[in-house]
């Protein structure tokens, strides 16, 4: 599909990033409690569900791109994968004068809408600045839900070093 | 040190009252660039850009090299600029070390994977490349060859900090081990002149954090802005973690304006300048276009905690000559180039 008509999701919900922040930590909350159960029950099928369900919720509001390792309460709500550059840590230097991408002129810049929505969340707005580390490419159209669960999306490359390990 | 030490330049270039360097001295030398040392020494620094050739003919570079050298401290090596085809940054760097030229090796995310942009730094390294550059790069779209698949595996801090993982601590980001480490004097861009402009000086922080040592700004023809911009780096300290370059150049005429404005991605132009050149008769037009650039370096380096300017023209080396020169900006620092490839120990006659 041509970049410039892909649907942005829904402008609405990812306006009010606070209501959006609720709904990430209680279904955190929820998909902690039961999948646990569920992985027991039958872990393929699990797998298959959370797939189609994050495909459909997530692309409806967020228009996810399955990167399989979400970090939009660190993002302002906003899916940085939408960017064309799949920028995953700020906006590059080419946003134009009224806010909009370089690459897709009629697109608001994903990165400019983030920000504004990072100052409106609460106990995740500074999340922004932190330095994300690259995409896992291998975890492309699985089920950011489960790697959350089962840990596989907080591990960096190995060499990747966190800030403060690396001294002058 | 210095062949010509730096107490008998001329006043212009020891702005005494402007401590502009950060002068730690516990701060590590990352690679001992002579570009990391002007600036270390707490002169303005000029650094330009040098236009890759459409060809194969290494005199190409050389020619353009040649006039610039003898007016800037370090030449910048485009990567693929504006997502057009050109001659290679790695190539053209590699040809300027061998001349003793010190070169900015340019990297760009958008036509390197993470394995390329790796084996890329360790490449430039062995060449005698240490200072690089670190950036997004224009989109595909942006250039000649719109069809081109994008790569973006990286974003420029994901490379930023690959380059100074590999450096501080000898390994791959798999973790395996480089048993030679690069040294390199790390660069990123910025662009205060572009929204969102609220963020644009945390977005110096995170560069900082993850590595950057040196800033090479878009170009800048909007001193408002500019101030605003500083003035929070300021608050935030950041003027003194990193070597500030604030981004020039001059403008033929106000088709050129309108051509940069509107077609290449992140300039910003504001209507005055713009006016002004339309205002100028025909033939002044490139004379006034040098003269707002002259004057944009002029208030540029009264701003505390910038650390010099880089200056970029496309096909136009003999104008950012005079613009140096016209600038107040020479004599250069006769720094000699540490920068040649080391000569493989088996070739040296004992």
């Amino acid at each position: 599909m041509k970049e410039s008509k892909r649907s942005p999701g829904s402008e609405w919900l990812k306006n009010h990033p606070r209501l959006l922040e609720l709904a990430y930590d209680s279904s955190k909350v929820l998909l902690k409690r039961f999948y646990p159960l569920l992985k027991r029950v039958n872990q393929r099928a699990t797998e298959r569900f959370m797939i189609w369900s994050e495909k459909r919720v997530k692309g409806y509001t967020f228009n996810c791109q399955m990167c399989g390792q979400c970090i939009l309460h660190s993002t302002g709500m906003t899916c940085p994968m939408n960017c064309p550059k799949n920028l995953r840590n700020g906006p590059c230097g080419g946003v134009r004068a009224n806010g909009h991408c370089e690459v897709i002129p009629e697109m608001p810049c994903v990165w400019v809408q983030a920000f504004e929505r990072s100052q409106m969340m609460g106990a995740y707005s500074h999340e922004i600045k932190l330095l994300q580390p690259p995409v896992n490419r291998q975890l492309q159209d699985g089920s950011s839900w489960i790697n959350m669960l089962e840990g596989v999306d907080q591990q960096t490359p190995p060499g990747w070093t966190p800030v403060k390990d690396l001294t002058d | 040190m210095h062949k010509n030490g730096q107490f008998d330049l001329p006043d212009v270039n020891r702005l005494s009252h402007l401590p502009q360097a950060p002068t730690d001295p516990t701060q590590p030398i990352r690679a001992n660039s002579r570009l990391e040392r002007v600036l270390r020494s707490g002169r303005f620094a000029v650094t330009a850009e040098l236009n890759a050739p459409d060809s194969a003919d290494p005199e190409d570079v050389y020619k353009n090299a040649l006039v610039l050298a003898e007016v800037c401290d370090a030449i910048n090596a485009t990567d693929g600029s504006g997502a057009n085809c050109h001659m290679s940054s790695l190539a053209c760097c590699a040809l300027l070390t061998r001349a003793g030229y010190e070169p900015v090796l340019q990297i760009s995310c958008r036509d390197r994977n993470r394995i390329a942009i790796q084996g890329d730094i360790l490449g430039a390294a062995a060449l005698g490349i240490k200072n690089v550059m670190c950036l997004t790069g224009d989109d595909v779209t942006a250039g000649d060859q719109p069809e081109a698949k994008r790569v973006f595996d990286f974003d420029c801090m994901h490379l930023l900090h690959t380059a100074r993982i590999m450096r501080d601590r000898g390994v791959f980001l798999s973790g395996r081990a480089i048993t030679t480490k690069p040294r390199l004097f790390l660069g990123a861009a910025a662009n205060p002149f572009v929204p969102p402009f609220d963020w644009r000086p945390q977005r110096l922080a995170k560069k900082i954090e993850a590595g950057a040592d040196f800033i090479q700004t878009q170009y800048c023809f909007d001193m408002p802005r500019l101030h605003q911009y500083m003035q929070r780096v300021r608050d935030l300290g950041l003027h003194e973690k990193v070597f500030i370059l604030v981004g020039v150049g001059p403008l033929r005429s106000e088709k050129v304006a309108e051509f940069m404005r509107t077609k290449v991605p992140g300039v910003w132009i504001p209507d005055p300048v713009v006016e002004r050149l339309a205002q100028t008769p025909q033939k002044q037009k490139a004379e006034v276009g040098k003269q707002i650039c002259i004057e944009l370096i002029q208030q540029i380096r009264q701003i505390e905690g910038v650390h010099g300017v880089h200056i970029m023209a496309y096909r136009q080396e003999k104008t950012v000559a005079e613009i140096v020169q016209r600038a107040g900006l020479l004599p250069r620092a006769r720094v000699r180039a540490e920068t040649r490839a080391p000569i493989p120990s088996a070739l040296v006659e004992s």
